[in-house]
C-alpha cells in the first residue's frame, strides 16, 4: 500500500487521534477519585502541620486525627457572618481552593486540640519566583499565634526555601497578632534577620538571612492574610 | 535469531557506558539538572523514562511500516505524550509527594531529546524486541546518570539519602561539630558541574578501552 497517499495520511491522522483521546479519557476519569484523595489528604496534612501536628506518614493516621481536631470548616465573610457552618468538616471551606478565597469566602477551620479552640486560616501571598501558601493556627483569645504552616512553589533552594522548615515555622508560635490588645490593625510581621526592634519582639518574626524577598512576600502574606479575617474574630470574641 | 544476539545485547548494553544518552552524546541534560536535587526524584524520573522510550519505541517500531512519512515526527509525538500523560496521570494518583516535587518536568520527557533520538534513530527501522531493548538501554543509561548525580546532591547538600539520615546530626556545627552541608549542591548549577565530571570520568575511561 503506498503509505505516502494524501487520503491514507489524513485517515491514518484522524483514527490515530480518536484513539489516543478515547484512552487519555478513560485513564483520565478512571485515576481522577484516587488524585483528588491524594490532594485532599495533602492539604489536610497541611492543616495539621499549622497545629503542629507533623511527622503523621500514613494516610490513615492523617484522616483519624483531622477528624478529631477539626471541628467544622467554616466560610465566613470579611464582615464576620458565617456563610457555611462546615459541620461536615471537608465540604465547605476544605472546598474552596486557595485561588477562589475573596473577602466573601474566607474558610476557617474550628479546631479543637488538647480541649482548647484553635482558628485555622489559610494564607496565601507571592514569594521572589512563585507562589506562597500556608495555614496559621491562631489561640481561643484571637491574640496569640499557636502555629504556622508555610510552603512555596519554587524559592531558591537552601535560601528563600527554608521558610518551609519547621525550623522557621516555629517562630511565629506565641507571637502575638496585634501591637496592643485593642487594635484590629494586624502587626503580626517578618522582618529582616536580627533585625528585631526592641519592645516589638512579640509580633516581630526574624526573617532568613540571604532571602529578603522571600521574607518580604511571608511578612506581607501573613499580615494581610491575616487582616481579612478580622471580622471574623471580632464576630467571634 | 535468538532473543539476546550480540546486536540485542549491544543495544541494550551499548547506551549503559560506551555510548550512554547522557555522558557520550549529551541528550536530556535540561531535565536532569532540575530533578536531581535529591535522590527519590531522580529515580523515579529514571524509571518513567526508562519505561516511557521502551514503549515508545515498541510501539513506533510495531507501527514503523504503517506510518506515513511526511508525518512521521508528528506520530511519534502523539506516541510520546500519550504515554508520558499517563505516566504522570499514574504518578499523581499513586506517588502524589514524588509527583509534586517532579512538577512540570514528566510532562516535560515529551521533550527530552533521548525519546525522539530513538524513536526517529532505531525504532523505525528494527523490529519491536530489538527496539524495546534499545529503550530499556537508553533509558537506564540515563537514569543511572541521573541517579549518581541525585546520590551525590542529597548526600553532600542535606546529609540524607532517600530523606534518611546519613551524615549524623551531631557533627553538625549547630550541634557543636564540625560539618556544615553544601548548599551549593542543592543548586542547579552543582549537577552541571557533577554531569561535567560524569562525562569527564566516562571518557577518559573510553580512551583506555580503545
Amino acid at each position: 500500500m503506498n503509505t505516502n497517499n494524501n487520503t491514507y495520511t489524513v485517515v491514518y491522522a484522524s483514527v490515530m487521534v480518536v484513539i489516543v483521546a478515547f484512552l487519555l479519557a478513560f485513564v483520565s476519569s478512571a485515576l481522577k477519585p484516587t488524585q483528588e484523595q491524594n490532594v485532599a489528604l495533602d492539604k489536610k496534612k497541611q492543616i495539621l502541620a499549622a497545629l503542629n501536628i507533623r511527622n503523621l506518614d500514613n494516610a490513615d493516621s492523617i484522616e483519624a486525627r483531622y477528624n478529631a481536631v477539626v471541628q467544622a470548616d467554616q466560610v465566613v465573610s470579611a464582615d464576620g457572618t458565617i456563610v457555611k457552618d462546615g459541620a461536615s468538616k471537608e465540604n465547605d471551606g476544605f472546598r474552596v481552593a486557595n485561588k477562589d478565597i475573596t473577602a466573601d469566602c474566607l474558610p476557617v477551620y474550628v479546631c479543637e486540640v488538647d480541649g482548647e479552640t484553635k482558628y485555622v486560616v489559610p494564607m496565601t501571598g507571592r514569594g521572589l519566583w512563585g507562589g506562597l501558601w500556608g495555614y496559621m493556627a491562631v489561640n481561643a483569645d484571637l491574640q496569640t499565634i499557636y502555629g504556622a504552616y508555610i510552603s512555596h512553589e519554587s524559592e531558591t533552594a537552601g535560601l528563600g526555601a527554608l521558610i518551609a522548615e519547621e525550623s522557621f515555622q516555629q517562630k511565629f508560635c506565641g507571637k502575638h497578632l496585634f501591637a496592643d490588645t485593642d487594635s484590629t490593625q494586624v502587626a503580626l510581621t517578618v522582618v529582616k534577620n536580627g533585625k528585631v526592634e526592641l519592645g516589638k519582639e512579640n509580633w516581630q518574626v526574624d526573617g532568613i538571612t540571604g532571602a529578603t524577598l522571600t521574607s518580604v512576600g511571608v511578612a506581607n502574606m501573613v499580615t494581610q492574610g491575616l487582616q481579612q479575617y478580622m471580622g471574623y474574630f471580632q464576630s467571634v470574641k | 535469531m535468538s532473543l539476546f544476539s550480540k546486536e540485542n545485547r549491544e543495544a541494550l548494553i551499548g547506551p549503559l557506558h560506551l555510548n550512554n544518552p547522557v555522558t557520550v552524546q549529551v541528550l536530556g541534560i535540561c531535565s536532569a539538572l532540575a530533578v536531581t536535587s535529591q535522590l527519590e526524584p531522580a529515580i523515579v524520573m529514571g524509571l518513567s523514562v526508562t519505561v516511557i522510550t521502551a514503549f515508545a519505541n515498541v510501539i513506533i517500531s510495531l507501527l514503523r511500516k504503517t506510518v506515513p512519512n511526511r508525518i512521521r515526527i508528528i506520530v511519534q509525538l502523539v506516541v510520546v505524550a500519550t504515554l508520558v500523560t499517563l505516566v504522570s496521570q499514574v504518578l499523581k494518583a499513586y506517588a502524589y509527594d514524588v509527583s509534586v516535587q517532579l512538577s512540570v518536568y514528566v510532562g516535560l520527557i515529551i521533550t527530552n531529546c533521548i525519546l525522539m533520538g530513538r524513536l526517529e534513530a532505531f525504532a523505525m527501522m528494527n523490529g519491536p524486541w530489538e527496539s524495546f531493548l534499545d529503550g530499556v538501554g537508553s533509558g537506564l543509561g540515563y537514569a543511572w546518570v541521573l541517579v549518581a548525580v541525585g546520590f551525590v546532591r542529597e548526600l553532600l547538600g542535606s546529609g540524607t539519602l532517600l530523606g534518611l539520615r546519613v551524615i549524623p546530626e551531631s557533627i553538625y556545627a549547630e550541634n557543636g561539630g564540625f560539618y556544615v552541608n553544601n548548599g551549593m549542591m542543592t543548586m542547579p548549577a552543582m549537577a552541571l558541574i557533577l554531569c561535567g565530571c560524569l562525562i569527564w570520568a566516562s571518557r577518559a575511561l573510553t580512551k583506555e578501552q580503545k
